[in-house]
């Protein structure tokens, strides 16, 4: 990977944004009230390496789902721009979307609900190759669905069963396998392991990793779990309300968090090794609603080291050191909530 | 034996719970024993289907048909809870045994207030309250308030008028926490209180059990999936798979020290942080169904360390310091 380092990224995400408008009652068109506006991805900006696994770590509502979404166009992004493999994903037509989308894929979170109930597994994994008129020949088709269906660990046999005959680790795969089957460069994987017990979990990661050596793949891999994340990732992003607020390696990131809120996420973190000896930095509060979020600092109502520069102005990613930025007023001071409050 | 029964406040021998289903009968409980000591925090690990929620279930006794109770004793201080009749159950179900559900927003009453709804209790099962109508009403109105400040809700004058929908998912973990303290119980079974929390909540919401825990002497079941909240919150601890107990201990020897195959493989495919760089090791295959179980140790299709000897029904074997496992490889005395 480090070889093509210096190249240009295969996914550039810059400034992308998301906002939801909030439906109007009668009495608020009466009053003249404007819509609510929910901005649930907030001037995001990144890029991905060809090659690479991106951690997208936050808690639910922060946004991470919309970004995975709006850089797929699954979700129109507000504004932005998304770049893929040197072509502006944002500018495309809706027939150059969809050959795109041959390339680029996505693997959802509840494996319940994602398949189709009335369709095999041999039709749901078919179906890309059909949209995209990637199999001549029916039986053509039905070869590439084998082969995939193989390689996520399924069973030739079980291509003409339907959905409900499968535990949640195999629907996982049979997911998996409809991301692959078109040979896409870029997985956006939304929580894939989410919903599965532990060590049914372990086993969609490894498949998750063996594949993306096997076949070169590139994941934004979307997760609120920071040890699935610390345990796969090259590089992490932290989200909170709408903006990263923390972007490095996954080294630098877990081993030296500069942003209170990774610092705290990762405290609260239940571990079995060292219980109890860990130092816990308590967070008071629930996530702020995003309708109406605090203003400066979006962190600042639930950030113990908060001051008034916090309050009133919104803090700019920063480097803080090779490949690692966050955005917080206080990074200078060197403020550590790991350091200052044992446990 | 006598001095040892008086310290455990809940104890469940052979439990089996059955569910009647066209395919056959599903065993989802079969031959479980459970001890909760007074006071301690036990902590109940394993996967869906593994039949953690319905050894508990079976204790509150909210078995429905086509489930029933094929077998078993559950001793509830002494008392044998398969014995009550349904209103001497429901007098101790809410008011010593007090249960939290999974999923707060479905176990709410949309229809109700949050402070109707801890009334409700109350009125059930508080023989303390005053008898006159208006300060009865008082006084149970001044004691929700000081449930919901008892579990962190702020302003809950106001709080108590609102409906479950008006609260974050935390939030309503806690109310449902604050109605089940409600009666104080002495017993708390918290059935994956925090599943579908995000770490930082769920840090507080485990914090805030342990700390009511500490204040009230009240004995705790955490019922998780999760190994890391089990061993920061849980005294003793026990694994179960397909149905039965497959180890059980003290928190610390069952997490370093592993004895079954299942339990060394769970904590192998768990990613950690502390353990960063290094690989996970996943369990191969899936669960047995619960039907029509040959007789044989049920981890054996999964099992690394499988031999021909372990195609017999294995009994729960002592491994010392009051750690047990159902394996063979343990050196021990059988017991049943």
């Amino acid at each position: 990977m480090s070889g093509t380092a210096e190249a240009a990224p295969l996914i550039s995400v810059e400034n992308l944004e998301k906002a939801y408008l909030g439906r109007l009652s009668i009495a608020d068109r009466l009053t003249g009230r404007t819509h609510t506006v929910v901005q649930a991805v907030n001037g995001v900006s990144f890029d991905i390496k060809r090659g690479e696994i991106l951690g997208l770590i936050g808690e639910s509502g922060c946004g991470k789902s919309t970004l995975g979404r709006s850089i797929l166009r699954l979700q129109e992004p507000t504004a932005g721009r998304v770049t893929f493999d040197g072509q502006d994903v944002t500018a495309l037509s809706p027939s150059e979307m969809k050959a795109m989308r041959r390339r680029m894929q996505i693997i959802f979170q509840d494996p319940y609900a994602s398949l189709n109930p009335r369709r095999t597994v041999a039709e749901i994994v078919g179906l890309p190759l059909q949209l995209h008129g990637l199999a001549k020949t029916a039986s053509e088709a039905r070869d590439l669905v084998a082969e995939i269906v193989a390689k996520v660990g399924l069973k030739t046999a079980h291509m003409d069963r339907y959905p409900h005959q499968f535990s949640g680790g195999q629907r996982q795969r049979i997911g998996i396998a409809r991301a692959l089957v078109s040979h896409p460069e870029f997985i956006v994987c939304d929580e894939p392991v989410s919903a599965l017990d532990v060590s049914i979990q372990a086993q969609i990661i490894q498949l998750l990793m063996d594949l993306r050596r096997e076949m070169g793949l590139t994941y934004l891999f979307i997760s609120h779990d920071i040890s699935v994340i610390g345990y796969l990732s090259d590089r992490v992003a932290v989200m909170y309300l709408g903006e990263i607020v923390e972007l490095g390696t996954v080294d630098a990131v877990l081993s030296n968090p500069r942003h209170p809120y990774t610092q705290s996420l990762m405290s609260a973190v239940p571990e079995v090794d060292n219980p109890g000896q860990r130092q816990r930095v308590r967070l008071t509060g629930d996530l702020p609603s995003p309708l109406s979020p605090p203003s400066g600092c979006k962190f600042h109502p639930r950030c113990p080291l908060a001051t008034d520069v916090c309050r009133t102005s919104v803090p700019k990613p920063e480097s803080v050191g090779a490949n690692h930025t966050a955005a917080c007023h206080r990074l200078a001071e060197n403020l550590s909530l790991l350091e200052t409050e044992p446990a | 034996m006598n001095i040892e029964n008086q310290q455990n406040l809940l104890q469940v021998e052979g439990l089996r719970t059955v569910f009647e289903t066209r395919a056959g009968t599903v065993c989802a409980v079969d031959g479980v024993n459970v001890t909760v000591r007074r006071g301690e925090c036990l902590g109940v690990v394993g996967e869906s289907g593994s039949g953690k929620s319905v050894t508990f279930g079976s204790v509150m006794g909210l078995i429905r048909s086509p489930g029933r109770i094929d077998a078993g004793r559950i001793l509830f201080d002494g008392k044998d809870l398969r014995e009550l009749d349904a209103r001497q159950m429901r007098a101790i179900r809410g008011r010593d045994i007090a249960m939290t559900m999974q999923d707060a927003l479905t176990a709410l009453n949309p229809a109700l207030t949050v402070g109707e709804q801890l009334a409700e209790v109350m009125e059930a099962h508080d023989g303390d309250l005053p008898t006159g109508r208006s300060a009865r009403k008082r006084a149970i109105r001044e004691r929700s308030a000081e449930m919901l400040g008892l579990v962190g809700i702020p302003s809950p004058d106001t709080r108590l008028r609102q409906y479950p929908h008006e609260f974050s998912g935390g939030m309503r973990q806690r109310i449902m926490i604050a109605i089940a303290l409600a009666s104080r119980p002495r017993l708390l079974i918290a059935d994956e209180p925090t599943t579908a929390l995000d770490v930082t909540i769920q840090a507080q919401v485990l914090e805030l059990i342990s700390d009511i825990r500490a204040k009230l002497g009240m004995s705790v079941v955490l019922i998780t999936h999760d190994l890391g909240v089990v061993s920061e919150y849980c005294d003793r601890v026990m694994v179960m798979y397909a149905g039965q107990i497959v180890e059980q201990g003290a928190t610390a020897d069952v997490v370093c020290r592993p004895k079954h195959p299942y339990t060394k493989g769970l904590l192998g495919s768990l990613p950690r942080l502390s353990l960063r760089g290094q690989a996970i090791n996943p369990i191969e295959g899936q669960v047995p169904e619960l039907i029509n179980l040959p007789k044989q140790c049920r981890f054996y299709s999964r099992c690394r360390e499988r031999a021909p000897e372990c195609l017999q029904v294995i009994g729960m074997q002592d491994a010392g310091n009051g750690q047990f496992a159902r394996c063979i490889r343990v050196k021990g005395e059988d017991i049943k």
